[in-house]
């Protein structure tokens, strides 16, 4: 063995030293692997275990929290939800297409472990401006590579969002979650089971691509030589996982194993020692016994392979036979690898000889524990002392600015890619400010809202992050679901560097205080490192997804129509516009500290926002969030071709998003009912105007645009930029 | 009654076209693509998905599925079979319709509601409809562009604008004639590319789905 092979394979020398010491011996090549892949950043969160102990994961309706899988939350009447989320950042830039297809086959992979069938993706996708010809090849990648697995793997895309900033130029966020729904006796847990058990591998054959996905390319930054990282990028087979997703529901559905573990990053690795080490078990894995897709693999290449579409079934050797006829009925490949054996060694064989031999929960378990050092930025209070102004620019011009820009305006371009009406539960589609989907035979619906932002995390993570939990919960609130939990992508720079601990433990503290102060618990994360291009860090970029439950299912909404009375609720607009988008995008201005969220005014809003959505015949509510009340507004009026007519508006109150607040249009004869509604939950209402007929924004007496015009901007703001194809 | 839907591995809307069958009280089975027997049924579906990964080309490698022959041993002898979207790509592969359907002018998947003109009521799908009728249903397809072969298609669906007239402009796809569905000679085979199961209930894009369903059941 070469002495820095540990090097090679991205470990410390102190790392080394600590195998050597669990070991008693100088590890093997073979197992010299499998700590590599194990112990790697994105494997084992070495950097950010320590911080990620104190969330709240915990609430009564939680069945599986973080640290499986998935998470999964108890909906009541015998059914549960399972949901994930996982970034595949580095795999994208370097190969977008099959970078952000893999990224889907693994998240799909991690919600029909758990025994449930995956109902819906969403996706949370980054890049820098896309002006740049460079970032149109990248979006257009990722989006065809989502499209191209997510729709032949059937699973419909429900939703997502998308934005474009700099400070991801080197370095985009590719950001996938998956919700699944089971009954409850057909929950699975990773384990091996009980000692006696047999391991079968079922799947894709395994091959040499994506040998070190985890360690190679996931925990490390980039720079110009990224390129020469595709061969540790892996190739997705959608058919194949289709497939593999059909037959492992039937496993559950007849209750033919004890456990199940994908392989994703540290492939075969991770799927042979996490089992075990969760049973407190040991297992014998025969190397040779592996369907492979090309001859002569060595030892460490069949244990580090990051080949997709394959899962790891752990089965009573009374049911093998009928788990092989299963694989064989859905025209899979099954190979029986493996003995869950007494003890806790996890011993590995090649032919025919032993080339491994460890304690399982050292791999899974024994990861150092780092306590990188956090330091504040010296220049946040400089950023925070920077007045922030409301700019006396023209609110229909500024308005018009905002629609036009990627970030803000029409989505279609991307989602009409993606099959989003499969299975026929789709209600509210991508697009909106939540997705919803009935669960067929119950009375429920469940809201899914995703939400990141880089530009307000920069000035304020701590803020931020709260904001974010706030507003992901907003967004469910207005199609009538109650919050209930959340996943978290935590992207940020490279933890070397103080201050990027110093943002990533700010944010920490951020979602930790809005899930407690809403009762919300984290089921589920991911953590991704090292998003960095030649030493600049990205925008610390925590993503939330949330999960709302809707029992029963609110009215359909109606249409905005003419005459309809629009109600902003919820706190009053402040003159600080800090990390707006009006401040970012519109004047180019990155300074200030952002509004903070008010716990109880927040949880007000919800209350009223949920009682008008079940309670109010024909209201239409939608948050304001990015672009202000003025973009919310825009938009509503583009999609049903209406006018409005509003009351004057200063520029800070047409753009401002502090949190908390919604837009409510209610038929006329329905506002003093809704006006109720509100004050009965302490939310303030202010009525701002109403629809009209015209085919104009009237705002005062002096702002007049033209819909059209606003529609023109909105909907070429990524189509037409695109128009000339990813290369144009 | 009873309708076949059959699954190829790789198909995804099976359990989507038994739901809004059953809507309208139909009986139906899923029918793997290893059977070879389809005599107990009065009505065949093959639905959209992507049958064998539609590697090679859509439908290219289910045409060689076992149940292919019993499928067109049926719609020889005059049983209906409808072909959705990829089903439609199948039946056109398998022979049992005439032309074939290639990758969008666009170049990029297409989902999302269109608007069709029923260009012919003569046919198991369109018997309920009206000549002329106006339908919106989601379309969902990358490789949904209809090419003709030398035999002149019967259209029993054209991509419209909403008021009926067929331009190029309303054309999703670059289709042929803007051609969305096609029958056989007998009208007893017909297939088209948008989905008719996804416009069925209230809260969908549209219910203009269920004249078609219940055309292909009553006929």
């Amino acid at each position: 063995m070469t002495t820095d092979l540990h090097r090679r394979l991205g470990m410390t020398d102190e790392e080394f030293a600590q195998v050597g010491a669990i070991l008693g011996r100088p590890p093997a090549d073979p197992e010299l692997a499998m700590y590599s892949v194990m112990w790697s950043e994105h494997c084992s969160y070495k950097s950010s275990r320590a911080f990620l102990r104190d969330l709240p994961t915990d609430a009564p309706w939680v069945v599986v929290g973080p640290g499986e899988n998935a998470g999964v939350v108890d909906i009541g009447d015998g059914w549960l939800a399972a949901i994930r989320i996982e970034s595949h950042n580095h795999p994208s830039f370097v190969e977008p297409y099959q970078g952000a297809a893999t990224g889907v086959g693994g998240i799909l992979r991690d919600v029909f472990t758990m025994g449930a069938r995956p109902i819906g993706l969403w996706n949370q996708i980054r890049f820098g401006n896309l002006d740049d010809p460079h970032n149109r090849y990248l979006l257009g990648g990722v989006v065809a590579g989502i499209a191209g697995y997510g729709n032949a793997v059937g699973v419909p895309t429900l939703g997502g969002e998308v934005e474009f900033d700099d400070t991801y130029r080197g370095n985009p966020l590719v950001n996938v979650m998956c919700l699944g729904i089971l009954r409850r006796d057909q929950l699975v847990l990773g384990t091996a089971g009980p000692p006696g058990s047999i391991a079968v591998l079922l799947g894709s054959s395994t091959g040499r691509d994506g040998i070190g996905g985890a360690s190679v390319l996931a925990s490390a930054g980039f720079d110009e030589e990224a390129a020469t990282k595709r061969p540790s990028v892996q190739v997705g087979d959608p058919y194949e996982e289709k497939k593999l997703i059909e037959a492992c529901l039937e496993l559950y559905e007849r209750d033919l194993v004890v456990g199940v573990q994908d392989l994703g990053a540290a492939g075969l690795s991770c799927a042979a020692s996490e089992p075990a080490a969760r049973a407190g078990a040991g297992l014998d894995l025969d190397l040779d016994a592996v369907h492979c897709r090309e001859t002569g693999m060595t030892a460490p290449e069949l244990l580090m392979s990051e080949s997709q579409e394959r899962m790891m079934a752990f089965v009573d050797p009374a049911h093998v036979e009928e788990v092989l006829a299963v694989a064989e009925r859905w025209e899979i490949d099954a190979s029986i690898v493996g003995t869950v054996r007494d003890g806790d060694r996890l011993r590995v064989f090649h032919d025919g000889r032993a080339v491994a031999d460890v304690p399982a929960s050292s791999l899974a378990e024994d990861a150092p524990v780092l306590h990188r050092p956090v330091r504040r930025p010296d220049w946040i209070d400089e950023l925070w002392d920077e007045p922030t102004r409301p700019v006396g620019a023209d609110i229909g011009e500024t308005l018009v600015t905002l629609l036009g820009h990627p970030s803000v305006g029409d989505p279609s371009w991307i989602y009409e890619q993606f099959d989003h009406m499969l299975f026929l539960n789709t209600v509210a589609g991508p697009g909106l400010d939540a997705s919803l989907v009935r669960v067929r035979g119950t009375s429920k619906g469940l809201a899914v809202s995703t939400d990141g932002n880089g530009a307000l995390c920069y000035l304020d993570p701590r803020r931020g992050g709260a904001r974010l939990v706030w507003e992901a919960a907003m967004n469910v609130a207005v199609v009538g679901a109650k919050p209930l939990a959340i996943v978290d992508n935590l992207n940020f720079g490279n933890p070397e560097n103080p201050e990027v601990m110093w943002q990533f433990t700010e944010t920490l503290a951020g979602l930790s205080d809005a899930c407690i102060d809403l009762g919300v618990p984290i089921v589920g994360g991911n953590v991704s490192f090292y998003n960095e291009t030649d030493g600049a860090d990205i925008h610390p970029t925590p993503v939330v997804g949330m999960l709302g439950l809707a029992d029963p299912m609110p009215p359909l909404h109606g249409a905005v129509t003419p005459g309809m009375a629009i109600l902003v609720c919820g706190p009053a607009q402040s003159t600080n516009l800090s990390g707006s988008a009006v401040q970012t995008i519109v004047h180019g201005d990155h300074g200030g500290r952002p509004s903070d969220v008010e716990p109880v005014i927040g949880a007000a809003s919800i209350e009223t926002a949920l009682r008008i959505a079940h309670e109010i015949d024909g209201a239409v509510l939608h948050d304001i969030s990015k672009g202000g009340a003025l973009v919310t507004l825009a938009e509503v009026l583009i999609r049903a071709n209406t006018g409005a007519s509003l009351s004057p508006t200063p520029y800070a109150h047409a753009f401002g998003e502090d949190p908390h607040r919604f837009l409510c249009f209610v038929p006329a004869k329905q506002i003093e009912e809704t006006i109720r509604i509100a004050v009965e939950n302490g939310t303030r209402v202010e009525l701002w105007g109403a629809t009209t007929g015209a085919s104009e924004l009237r705002i005062g007496h002096t702002n007049v645009v033209a819909v059209e015009h606003l529609a023109e901007a909105w909907r070429g703001a990524i189509a037409g930029r695109m128009a000339g194809g990813a290369n144009g | 009654m009873k309708v076949g839907i059959v699954v190829f591995p790789g198909t995804n809307c099976e359990r989507d076209v038994a739901h809004a069958l059953g809507m309208f009280g139909a009986d139906t089975e899923l029918v793997w693509h290893r059977e070879t027997d389809l005599d107990e049924f009065d009505r065949i579906v093959l639905p959209g998905g992507f049958a064998h990964g539609d590697y090679l080309r859509a439908g290219a490698i289910a045409r060689f599925s076992p149940v292919m022959r019993p499928v067109a041993d049926a719609a020889n002898a005059g049983v209906p079979v409808l072909g959705i979207c990829n089903g439609f790509q199948i039946l056109c592969e398998a022979g049992l319709l005439p032309g074939a359907l290639i990758a969008n002018r666009d170049l990029r998947f297409i989902c999302r509601p269109v608007h069709v003109r029923v260009e012919s009521t003569d046919s198991i799908l369109t018997r309920a409809a009206k000549p002329g009728q106006v339908l919106r249903i989601p379309l969902n397809s990358y490789e949904g562009s209809y090419v003709p072969g030398d035999m002149a298609p019967t259209p029993v669906l054209r991509y419209c604008e909403p008021d009926g007239s067929v331009t190029d402009a309303a054309n999703p796809n670059g289709s042929s004639d803007g051609v969305a569905g096609l029958a056989n000679a007998a009208g007893n085979v017909v297939g088209l590319m948008p989905h008719p199961e996804r416009a069925v209930e209230e809260f969908m894009v549209s219910t203009d789905g269920r004249v078609l369903l219940q055309s292909f059941l009553a006929s």
